[in-house]
């Protein structure tokens, strides 16, 4: 109840991994850990959906829809009546900003 | 190292470059933080000149480095630049900025101007590969949404390792050579989220002070501190509290501290209304429909500046709460309006 972060597009075919464990390195939430010089999939539900195991797995055995996790970018998109899921992050346009911040 | 052009011929001003390579300049910097980098990071926060805060993009000399020091990949943000130079202070090496048009590393890998293109262009362009000898490009993590090693190692030859998360915890990574669990998950402390306070403040000022007006002119002096309550407690309070409001979803999160807030604003108005039965209970409850909202709303709208909401969850709150916080919001209105035109009925 109360939480919509459970599920997401993050999908993993084992059979493709060669253990080169890169997604391990990028992830900042602890998704994947190695598991008999393969990976696991330990926190399905700490995905972001950031992309970035999947931009750098070299044998595409990550699968997942990337996007901005933002609401003023998604809001802002439907509002001008465009497709909800093509609203970019408004960093860097005119029309103001979500994320201000460096990390 | 100066660009070796030379005039085309000696009648001639113009100069041309030398046919073996691009131009390659380095410039130098150091580890320090001026005052002057101190206001420009405070104006980048209140969102002064938001385009503008940007450092000259191409290879950068820090401290004495020679042909074997490691190069590190950075945004020509300046709060990811200079995040970067001040943390590597007391090491020798090189940073290569690329041209992510002003902006902060994660938000520019998820745009991909922090991405494989941009890299291997500037290691073209500045001639990297003549400048050191080994071929290691160590990259923010958190600049691998736009950033595929495979590919950049296969078109340029240069091989990116990833390093910690904040660029606070290089020293770390280069003592002992990798990035320990521990500085590979990111973070979303206390400072974290109220750095966005003033950048959250300045979106909603404008609409706040209009709203707070026109509700001084309908119901006097309560109901426009109401409106800036819910306002400062979607912006401020918000991100301070964020890990210990329960619920994880962001719009219920909002709801509750909006409706905590709210409860003072009712108590007030139940305690002055001289209207009796019905009509004191409903201005009592106008405030717990219409604050909840706006400060549910603007919590809802933090997500884009969090580290951890997927787009599949946050799509998702967006159906399940805006319809929600919208019913809410106009039926408070709605009851404002019934309380306000029976007041000055009864008072005319």
């Amino acid at each position: 109840m109360f939480d919509s972060y459970r599920e997401n597009t993050l999908r993993y075919n084992p059979e493709r991994c060669f253990g080169c464990l890169r997604c391990t390195e990028v992830c900042p939430h602890g998704v994947f850990t190695e598991k008999d010089r393969r990976i696991e999939v330990v926190r399905p539900e700490g995905c972001m959906e950031c992309g970035a195991c999947a931009r750098n797995c070299p044998v595409q055995a990550i699968e997942v829809q990337s996007g901005v996790g933002c609401a003023w970018a998604m809001i802002g998109a439907a509002l001008r009546g465009k497709d909800i899921d093509s609203g970019t992050c408004g960093c860097g346009d005119d029309g103001g900003s979500c994320c201000g911040g460096e990390r | 190292m100066a660009p070796s052009s030379q005039p085309c011929c000696p009648s001639c001003s113009q100069t041309v470059q030398p046919a073996a390579g691009p131009v390659r300049e380095i410039r130098t910097t150091d580890s320090r933080i001026t005052p002057a980098n101190r206001l420009d990071h405070f104006l980048a926060r209140w969102g002064v000149d938001r385009m503008g805060h940007r450092v000259e993009p191409g290879l950068y000399r820090l401290g004495n480095p020679t042909e074997d020091s490691p190069v590190f990949a950075s945004a020509n943000y300046t709060l990811s630049f200079d995040a970067l130079r001040s943390a590597l202070a007391g090491h020798d090496g090189y940073i290569l900025v690329l041209d992510t048009n002003g902006i902060n590393v994660w938000c520019a890998a998820g745009k991909g101007t922090f991405g494989t293109d941009e890299i291997v262009r500037r290691i073209t362009l500045t001639g990297l590969a003549s400048v050191v000898r080994h071929r290691t490009l160590i990259a923010p993590q958190l600049s691998a949404p736009g950033v595929s090693a495979h590919e950049v190692l296969r078109r340029s030859g240069f091989k990116v390792e990833y390093g910690p998360v904040r660029a606070s915890d290089l020293p770390e990574y280069l003592a002992i050579g990798r990035a320990t669990p521990d500085i590979r998950r990111v973070r979303f402390p206390v400072a974290d989220r109220l750095v966005f306070a003033p950048m959250e403040l300045v979106h909603a000022a404008l609409p706040t002070v209009a709203g707070a007006i026109v509700l001084y002119l309908l119901a006097g002096i309560p109901a426009a501190l109401g409106a800036v309550a819910a306002v400062l407690a979607g912006t401020v309070l918000f991100p301070a509290l964020l890990p210990f409001i329960p619920t994880r979803d962001f719009s219920t999160k909002g709801l509750i501290l909006g409706g905590i807030i709210a409860i003072p604003f009712s108590a007030a108005f139940f305690g002055s209304t001289a209207a009796p039965g019905w009509a004191g209970a409903a201005t009592a409850l106008a405030p717990l429909l219409l604050m909840p909202p706006v400060t549910a709303y603007l919590a809802l709208n933090f997500t884009g500046s969090t580290p951890f909401t997927s787009r599949t969850g946050v799509k998702k709150e967006i159906f399940q709460y805006v319809p929600l916080m919208a019913g809410m919001a106009i039926l408070g209105a709605a009851l404002a309006a019934v309380l306000g035109a029976a007041h000055f009925l009864g008072a005319a």
